[in-house]
């Protein structure tokens, strides 16, 4: 791997090697620029990776550690905010697509222009995308078939139009997805295989998925799940123009007189600042880490943090929403094994005035339990908790349990936002992101009324025992959406249609901060497909000497 | 998200050379069969007791058979280093309730079945016994590498084969299909 100096003036430094980031520093790269991807967490190879899941899952292995990097908590702006761990993102070479659970869903194109669809929600800042579906489609394909996505094209009626199938075929359907199937089937509804990131066949030089289940959380051994770290980032490195350098945590991304960025100070693993010129900045760290960074970032030009004339930035902020309903079956599922969803219903994604409100869900059969979650929270809440008859209960229901997942409607609202605490610092002394959020009345029905629709799917399915866990606890979010969002309005929004700054000719932002709107969760694909877009957006413009 | 916060909330978190020195830790002991790192072997003892009525030991292999004390040692040596005093004071006020319930009894590990489930059941709400209950269910169901699990028999009791690679069909409904 090519290794450049930071007085070298590279053609671009992208902050953040995750879902987006990865996918830039390939564009760039092989569109013949020098890149410099600036990456905080370790570069860790899949021999590095375990099923560990008290190191993963409750050590922070390869995920941000709230003991080091600190977030605060507070529902409403009148509150002293807490010190308390409200999101979760990977903190490695590849970021989130490593040890995501891999659903690949596209956004619906109603997705795009919801406002104009449903009208105005009072109390959200709900607002149309400065873009279409069929603009972003290509680049969803692009996405897909670069990355390696197993799916079923035409199973989803309710999915937008698609240039080109899904290039692997659905990985097999397990056991809960053969009873999801079954019963939605009864309601009338439409079941189709989990669009996954992960390659049910060999592709490009990488293995198909050997079923081991440790998707969720955890990085593949196999190089099955196609996380940027598998796919695309040995395609940057391989350019020889692309520099991966993982330890190294921005703390300022740097601009000039002229209102133009010039390059990002990080510290490096010493905890040295070093400082990383280039000609124009890729901002790709996440809806919180991007929103934090912007707003470190102010200077005499830009008093109120980079790029933030608008006033929009961290603003918005839109939360991963959704609820589990589990079911106990008579003979074994054995969901331990395989990817964690095998088949999926959009039947519920639209929102239908005639409910009375606004929102609308996916519903995935699923098993993301772990040995220690599920020995901790897997059972139904009025099940003992030790004794004899937990470890009974404990030695039947892992193995006959399945789960559904609903993935629902955050709506924005401005009032939800990121930004600087004033008292609490992270251990390298920069302030932590204080988080101020609370559900719109509409997210809490949504939430409630997906729930009865599971319900009834797993009574469909014939399950002996059904149990829920409360919807009021909107615990950790992993979608860290809307903070930089996207628009026409330079007022109202952070980046333009191609995720260019309004306020900073030389400085893209791409994650999820930039969704208008929460879709329905899993929101990895669009992130993608954004990305793709804004790479070649911004090398035409750097081609034409425009940025 | 209710699962993921579930999943977050339990334990703080560690840093990473923690965990190099728990496992470095857990790997010396078992190799040495040395006793315990921060317990001491009577405190052990009655922790231990405590802990196999969390996962009794009925015909098949409970906390005492997979160690689970070992993973509990290793935790307060290392990442869990800050629950010390709740585990000393959380111990000593078990004791006070063992002579209050059964005056005459000398030990936790001295009390009959029906009489340990009874304590129990009376410290069931305290601090210290949801951490010993957490900790209890990690050390048999976390990987062997951090002390407890001994043998597997965590995940063998929940039926979980634990492979690289396994083979549709996975289950019964599945199985169905062919």
């Amino acid at each position: 791997m090519i290794r450049y100096r930071p007085a070298d003036v590279v053609d671009f430094v992208v902050i953040g090697s995750g879902a987006s980031g990865g996918v830039i520093a390939k564009e760039l790269s092989t569109a013949g620029f020098s890149v410099v991807v600036l990456e905080q967490g370790p570069y860790v190879k899949e021999k590095d990776f375990t099923h560990d899941e008290f190191r993963v899952g409750y050590q922070s292995a390869i995920a941000n550690n709230s003991k080091l990097q600190p977030n605060t908590f507070r529902s409403k702006p009148s509150e002293t905010a807490k010190a308390e761990q409200r999101y979760s993102y990977g903190r490695l070479v590849g970021g989130g697509s490593v040890h995501f659970t891999a659903n690949y869903w596209r956004f619906h194109p109603d997705d795009f222009r919801e406002r104009s669809v449903f009208g105005e929600i009072p109390g959200s800042s709900f607002s149309d995308w400065p873009l279409t579906y069929d603009e972003l489609e290509p680049y969803y394909t692009k996405a897909e078939w670069e990355l390696g996505i197993s799916g079923l094209a035409g199973a989803n009626p309710f999915e937008g139009p698609r240039s080109k199938p899904y290039p692997l075929p659905p990985l097999p359907v397990k056991s809960s997805g053969v009873l999801f199937e079954r019963a939605t089937r009864k309601l009338g509804l439409h079941p189709f295989p989990a669009p996954m990131a992960v390659l049910s066949q060999p592709y490009r030089g990488r293995g198909a998925c050997t079923h081991c289940g440790w998707c969720e959380t955890f990085g593949c051994e196999m190089r099955a799940k196609s996380s940027t770290l598998a796919s695309v980032i040995p395609m940057a490195e391989k350019t020889g123009r692309c520099e991966i350098r993982s330890g190294c945590y921005v703390r300022r991304i740097q601009s000039n007189d002229a209102g133009r960025v010039t390059g990002a100070v990080y510290f490096d693993s010493q905890r040295q600042e070093v400082f990383q010129r280039s000609r124009a900045v890729v901002l790709s760290a996440n809806g919180v880490e991007s929103a934090k960074l912007l707003l470190l970032s102010g200077s005499k030009r830009f008093p109120n943090g980079l790029a933030n004339a608008s006033g929009m930035v961290g603003k918005n902020f839109m939360w991963d929403l959704g609820g589990l309903v589990s079911g106990l079956f008579d003979h074994p599922l054995n969901e331990y094994k395989s990817v964690q969803v095998s088949r999926v219903i959009h039947d519920y994604y639209a929102a239908d005035p005639k409910r009375g409100f606004y929102g609308g869900a996916g519903i995935d059969a699923r098993f993301n339990w772990f040995p220690i979650s599920f020995g901790l929270d897997g059972l139904p809440p009025d099940a003992p908790k030790w004794g004899a008859d937990y470890k009974k209960m404990l030695g039947r229901y892992f193995t006959h349990t399945f789960s559904t997942l609903s993935h629902t409607t955050s709506l924005s609202v401005e009032t939800n936002r990121v930004d600087l605490d004033p008292t609490v610092k992270d251990a390298w002394g920069l302030p932590a992101p204080r988080i101020t959020f609370q559900l719109h009345p509409d997210d809490v029905k949504t939430l409630a009324w997906t729930q009865q629709r599971q319900v009834e799917i797993l009574e469909a399915a014939g399950a002996t025992q059904i149990w829920s866990y409360p919807l009021d606890d909107i615990g950790v979010s992993t979608h860290l959406m809307g903070t930089m969002r996207m628009g026409n309005d330079p007022s109202r929004s952070v980046v333009n249609r191609f995720n260019r700054a309004h306020d900073v000719p030389n400085l893209f932002i791409v994650d999820g901060s930039s969704l208008v709107t929460s879709g329905r969760q899993q929101p990895t694909a669009t992130i993608q497909a954004l990305a793709y877009r804004a790479s070649e957006s911004a090398a035409n413009a750097a081609k034409k000497g425009e940025l | 998200m209710t699962r993921r916060s579930l999943l977050l909330g339990t334990l703080s978190a560690a840093t990473l050379s923690d965990i190099a020195k728990a496992q470095g830790h857990a790997q010396a002991a078992k190799a040495s069969k040395a006793a315990f790192g921060y317990l001491s072997a009577a405190d052990a003892h009655e922790i231990e007791a405590l802990a196999s009525q969390i996962i009794p030991s009925d015909g098949t292999p409970g906390a005492r058979e997979a160690g689970c004390i070992h993973f509990i040692d290793r935790a307060l040596a290392t990442f869990d280093r800050q629950q010390r005093e709740l585990y000393r004071t959380g111990l000593a006020a078990a004791q006070t309730k063992r002579s209050e319930l059964f005056p005459g009894s000398r030990t936790l590990a001295g009390l009959a079945d029906s009489q340990a489930i009874s304590l129990l059941q009376a410290i069931e709400s305290t601090d210290f016994f949801k951490l010993l209950r957490t900790h209890t269910v990690m050390g048999f169901l976390a990987a062997p590498e951090w002390g407890g699990n001994h043998g597997m028999a965590g995940w063998a009791h929940i039926g979980l084969e634990h492979k690289m690679a396994f083979q549709p069909p996975f289950g019964f409904y599945d199985g169905e299909l062919k």
